[in-house]
């Protein structure tokens, strides 16, 4: 796995490459608490090249969206495949998350 | 009726969390050789291998790197069987706690054995704790339905 961070506008759009799996959850919320502790508060994560996350994966995305909204900020996701959206949806953490099915959809109005 | 000792592929893995994505892999590619590559092996057989593993070497061996951790898979014809033990002492699967309840949605861990429930046909463990085997029938069900009752 790998990713991809830039800015549009006030928002960090991190772009994911691979799977977000157990073995490989910490180096993005490293790198997404680093830009938090820079001053950043808008975040929007893609998995437009993302075909599988797994419970940890999904535990750091919540524990990411956690931390963000203490600091008033916001974690939105974009691009789930079908089968990613069905793990979100059986999880209820489709609730918890703005998905949007675009990169632009999330970070437009953000 | 499958012979109960009988072994397609038995692999013995360090409690390596960087090893499970390749041991996962490499059991997939081995079942493609047996049945045709369906979006319940591609998706459901990888989340339950990969909550198992995970769960045998964080929870069960304690990420201790001196521990291993024993799959072994059965290929039968439209069904497939895992098996994964660890060396700790074990877990009560009950205790775990439903992670879609409302004062469980923002804990970031608990998610692992609920999706295996969700995404296998069947998941059980044995008395001790630390084996848990996983069915996936190939030919029931939509590509992510399962109904696991654990």
């Amino acid at each position: 796995m790998s990713f991809q961070v830039s800015k549009v506008n006030d928002v960090t759009l991190i772009e994911v490459d691979g799977q977000l799996i157990v073995g490989n959850r910490q180096e993005l919320k490293q790198g997404v608490l680093e830009k938090l502790e820079g001053g950043d508060l808008k975040f929007v994560i893609d998995f437009a090249n993302t075909g599988y996350i797994d419970s940890s994966g999904l535990g750091v995305l919540v524990s990411l969206s956690k931390k963000i909204r203490e600091q008033g900020g916001e974690l939105r996701l974009s691009s789930l495949n079908e089968d990613l959206r069905t793990l979100f949806e059986l999880t209820k953490l489709d609730t918890l998350f703005r998905i949007a099915d675009h990169k632009d959809e999330a970070l437009e109005g953000f | 009726m499958t012979d109960p000792r009988r072994k397609d592929l038995v692999l013995e893995i360090p409690s390596d969390i960087q090893s499970i994505a390749g041991a996962v892999d490499y059991v997939l590619s081995r079942c493609v050789s047996a049945e045709c590559r369906a979006r319940r092996l591609d998706m459901n057989f990888r989340v339950g291998l990969t909550e198992a593993l995970s769960n045998a070497m964080m929870y069960g061996n304690g990420h201790d790197p001196s521990k291993s951790v024993v799959l072994e898979v059965v290929m039968d014809p439209g069904c497939l069987q895992a098996t994964v033990r660890d060396q700790g002492s074990g877990f009560d699967p009950a205790s775990v706690p439903d992670p879609t309840l409302p004062e469980n949605l923002s804990r970031s861990c608990g998610r692992g054995l609920f999706l295996m429930r969700e995404l296998l046909d069947e998941v059980s463990y044995n008395e001790r704790g630390n084996e848990v085997t996983l069915v996936l029938r190939l030919e029931s069900g939509g590509p992510l339905e399962g109904s696991a009752q654990a």
